[in-house]
């Protein structure tokens, strides 16, 4: 990870999610083959010299070979997020490195066996790198995501995912909102609790690996719902914080 | 290319009012505040002197006139206290530590330190911790002998610990083969205290044995 060199991407597209996330896809010029759930750091350059870096994750399937997509979501005086929303684009070069992480990562082998997926607000990138993944390998094995939003509006993905469910029964989308619920909404609406883990492993025919990402909050919670009253292995859960970062 | 990248439109948005990163937990104070366990010992520099024993080839022994011919070097640093203040670019003059532990040549099994201190305070460091020009004995701050509330004639400085490492009225530095707490550490601080870690109590320290190799 040491050994990776900076380079410059240069901005190939821009794509609303929602009012407050965009997808930055970038061709790379030494694109490397990422695991699904690895991030990149990105830095930013001021004219006088003065640079901030950050971590994102990788939000473009390894199949998608040349580029790389980073979903980031605008934070309220964020330094970084700020810039990327308001000051880049198409055809802007940004430096980046990477891909970093191994712990947080998941392989659409053969054998992979039945997933859970946890995801808050924008914890949902690497979740959804994964789902590609298994998408573009035709892997069927049992997988659930369960994925807590405030409001319909900052649900990430929801047409893809909503069409990746609806086109394969193998994988089941549950989603919770804990501000504003869609029109006519009929699941869940609260915060994640042990009933709604418990719920949601139930969909399950086996002990999944387990991947959680968002607030520390959120994935602090769900990790030791799931390690303890659930009694999954504490080795079958993968968790990722995105807190704010210093320098 | 690299150097000369910029992101057009790019600027610093909080402009840190000092050029200096706040550990988490810490808030920026311009005064030096003072805080002891006990009543400030006041030592004399005719009455002070400085060992390095225990676990070391030589052991070594200076009083205030030796101490002070040892070579000096002048030292900025930023400094993290437990109790949540921090105060950046404090400039001290000392003596590096590995110009003292060159001196007494610490033998091999030798890993940790426990600081001694006029007054009976002590406090445990990793030998680690002092080596490479990131530890010293200060003696003068901002240019003027060190004032006996902050730890005159001389204290230890470890800015890249919680400053209680930092110990004042230093007397002896003991070379130990394992580590054992000191005075704060016995009541439940921290056996390291990396600020950037916020290893403040001994419950901050799981992450410790985790990491370690
Ligand atoms: C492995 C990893 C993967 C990640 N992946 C993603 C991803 O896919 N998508 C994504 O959107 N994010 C991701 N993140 C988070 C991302 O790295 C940044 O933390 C995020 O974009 C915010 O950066 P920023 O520069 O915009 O905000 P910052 O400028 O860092 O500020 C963040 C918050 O802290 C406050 N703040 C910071 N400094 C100060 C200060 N001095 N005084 C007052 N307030 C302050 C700000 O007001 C703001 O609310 C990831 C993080 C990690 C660790």
């Amino acid at each position: 990870m040491s050994g990776l060199a900076w380079q410059l991407g240069t901005v190939v597209a821009i794509t609303p999610e929602t009012p407050r996330a965009k997808t930055f896809t970038l061709r790379l010029p030494h694109w490397q083959q990422h695991r699904a759930g690895q991030h990149y750091t990105l830095r930013l350059t001021a004219p006088d010299g003065y640079q901030a870096q950050r971590s994102y994750s990788i939000a473009s399937p390894p199949e998608q070979t040349g580029e790389v997509a980073f979903t980031v979501e605008l934070i309220d005086e964020g330094e970084v997020s700020g810039y990327l929303f308001e000051g880049v684009q198409l055809g802007d070069q940004l430096e980046v490195r990477g891909p970093i992480g191994g712990y947080f990562a998941w392989d659409a082998t053969p054998q992979a066996g039945p997933l859970l997926l946890v995801a808050g607000g924008s914890g949902i990138v690497p979740l959804m790198c994964m789902l590609r993944h298994r998408q573009r390998s035709g892997l069927r094995n049992p997988t659930v995501l369960l994925y807590s939003s405030r409001t319909p509006e900052e649900v990430i993905y929801q047409q893809e995912l909503t069409a990746m469910a609806q086109a394969d029964p193998s994988f089941s989308l549950q989603q919770t909102f804990t501000r504003q619920l869609p029109a006519g909404w009929a699941g869940y609406q609260r915060r994640l609790d042990e009933a709604m883990l418990g719920e949601v492993l139930g969909l399950l025919p086996a002990a999944p690996q387990c991947f959680i990402c968002g607030p520390t909050g959120l994935v602090e919670s769900a990790a030791s719902t799931l390690a303890g009253p659930l009694g999954l292995p504490a080795s079958a859960i993968h968790t990722e914080r995105f807190g704010p970062s210093g320098t | 290319m690299q150097n000369s990248f910029f992101n057009r439109g790019f600027q610093r948005k909080r402009p840190a009012p000092t050029g200096h990163v706040l550990p988490p937990g810490q808030y920026e104070t311009q005064d030096f505040p003072v805080l002891s366990a006990g009543p400030t010992p006041r030592i004399k520099p005719a009455q002070w002197s400085f060992g390095l024993t225990g676990l070391v080839q030589t052991p070594q022994q200076w009083n205030w006139q030796q101490f002070n011919h040892l070579p000096q070097q002048d030292f900025t640093v930023d400094i993290h206290c437990v109790t949540q203040w921090s105060k950046f670019g404090t400039v001290w003059r000392g003596v590096s530590l590995d110009t003292l532990l060159d001196a007494a040549q610490p033998t091999a099994e030798a890993s940790h330190l426990m600081a001694h201190c006029y007054g009976g305070y002590t406090t445990n460091l990793p030998l680690t911790d002092l080596r490479d020009g990131k530890a010293f004995i200060g003696l003068l701050y901002d240019g003027q002998p060190l004032a006996p509330e902050h730890g005159g004639p001389a204290r230890l400085v470890v800015p890249h610990l919680y400053f209680w490492k930092s110990a004042k009225w230093i007397q002896r530095l003991e070379l130990l083969s394992e580590d054992a707490p000191g005075f704060w550490e016995r009541a439940g601080y921290s056996m390291y205290g990396d600020p950037w870690k916020e290893q403040r109590y001994r419950d901050d320290d799981e992450d410790l044995a985790a990491q370690a190799p």
